[in-house]
């Protein structure tokens, strides 16, 4: 249970939510334990835990809740959530997701109406922002090793993810552009090599 | 703050909200300045401290940072009823303004997602939907080690401001390679932070 993500084995382990109530359940405990964005402990408890998802799987979801509209980590428990338990898991996990930290949020709303501009809360947030982004970084790390049975090759996907990461990081380009752009034109290429895998008789 | 609000803001508050949704691409985070214009600027239903300290909560709070949506509907419903002092009556409206706001943002992009996520995986096996997730793949991971860089960068830049880039990287190696619970981190970070250290 507690490998070493890096190389972590990308076969389906076959575990599932049990109920309707184990997707919500989980999805409130990781939404709880979600500080400064919920992905990275998503990652962590859903992939490495649970194995309810292969790393590969969990990437190729993300991709898609990511290019969808709306918040991402809602747009993924819906997803995994329809996926066992149709549209009542996606309710599932949805509320899972949103229904203790909305509580919690608005009683933090309540009682910090006052205190919020103190030097001190402000301190504690700067810190726990510094860690939020270790956090969110780390899960990219983590991501990588999916791309070794990606049809693309090594070479042209190092070189979309660095040129991905130079626009967005370093140039600020527009999230949309990067993502209708850049992805757009990495989609026909693996479009383009999974044809020619199919051709060649190569099991991709 | 109050401010005088109808039936009609109601309506025109849950459309602000359903309008933004579907171009909400990368998180509802992206929609925030259209939603300052509108919300400080054009009708003054907030104050600018109320708009920000929505953000900041939510995103120091567990739990999605959509959240700060559900924030800004409080904060608007508050202001409706006349603010925090005002009785019972203004933490209603406080919590319709949740609802309102939450309904909005989510409904168009939820439905779209669940359509579009439930035909993707029935047709998973399509070679332009395996394409398509093959090659956002490199795209997507990039974008996390960017939202990071990010993150990191208001604190300043890391050659002045050393100390906060340290703390991200430091945290970004353990989490990456080891299994301490995050809460761990962000526990230490809050606490160095609170005692100035950063």
């Amino acid at each position: 249970m507690t490998v070493n993500t890096a190389d972590q084995p990308a076969t389906t382990m076959g575990n599932r939510p049990t109920s309707k109530t184990d997707l919500f359940m989980s999805f409130s405990l990781l939404a709880l334990q979600g500080f400064g964005g919920v992905l990275a402990i998503a990652q962590r408890e859903l992939v490495e835990k649970k194995q309810w998802l292969t790393r590969d799987e969990f990437l190729e979801d993300w991709a898609v809740a990511q290019i969808l509209p709306g918040p991402n980590v809602v747009n993924l428990s819906l997803m995994i959530g329809d996926r066992y338990f149709g549209f009542a898991g996606a309710l599932a996990a949805l509320a899972g997701m949103l229904a203790f930290p909305l509580l919690i949020v608005l009683a933090l709303a309540a009682l910090l109406s006052g205190v919020s501009d103190s030097a001190v809360v402000q301190g504690a947030l700067r810190g726990m922002g510094a860690v939020a982004a270790g956090l969110i970084a780390a899960t990219g790390f983590k991501l990588v090793g999916a791309l070794k049975s990606n049809p693309m090759g090594r070479t042209v996907c190092w070189a979309l993810a660095v040129l991905s990461f130079v626009a967005i990081a370093w140039l600020r380009w527009p999230l949309v552009s990067v993502l209708l752009g850049l992805g757009s034109l990495a989609s026909l290429w693996a479009y383009r090599q999974l044809g020619r895998a199919q051709e060649t008789g190569v099991a991709q | 703050m109050t401010v005088a609000f109808t039936g009609t803001d109601w309506l025109a508050l849950l459309t602000h909200f359903l309008s933004l949704s579907l171009l909400a691409i990368g998180g509802a985070i992206t929609t925030a300045p259209a939603m300052h214009s509108y919300l400080v600027n054009d009708k003054a239903w907030l104050s600018e401290a109320q708009f920000t300290s929505s953000i900041a909560l939510a995103q120091a709070a567990p739990g999605p940072n959509v959240l700060f949506i559900a924030l800004l509907g409080w904060n608007v419903g508050m202001n409706a009823g006349g603010g925090i002092n005002a009785g019972p009556g203004a933490w209603w409206l406080a919590l319709a303004g949740v609802g309102v706001a939450m309904v909005g943002i989510l409904l168009p992009s939820t439905t779209l997602t669940f359509a579009a996520a439930r035909w993707g995986h029935r047709n998973r096996e399509l070679r332009a939907v395996r394409a398509f997730k093959m090659g956002m793949a490199p795209v997507v991971i990039a974008l996390l080690v960017a939202t990071g860089w990010i993150l990191a960068s208001s604190a300043g830049s890391p050659t002045e401001h050393w100390r906060p880039w340290l703390l991200t990287s430091i945290t970004a190696v353990i989490v990456w390679r080891t299994q301490l619970h995050m809460l761990w981190l962000l526990g230490t970070g809050a606490l160095l932070g609170a005692m100035g250290v950063l």
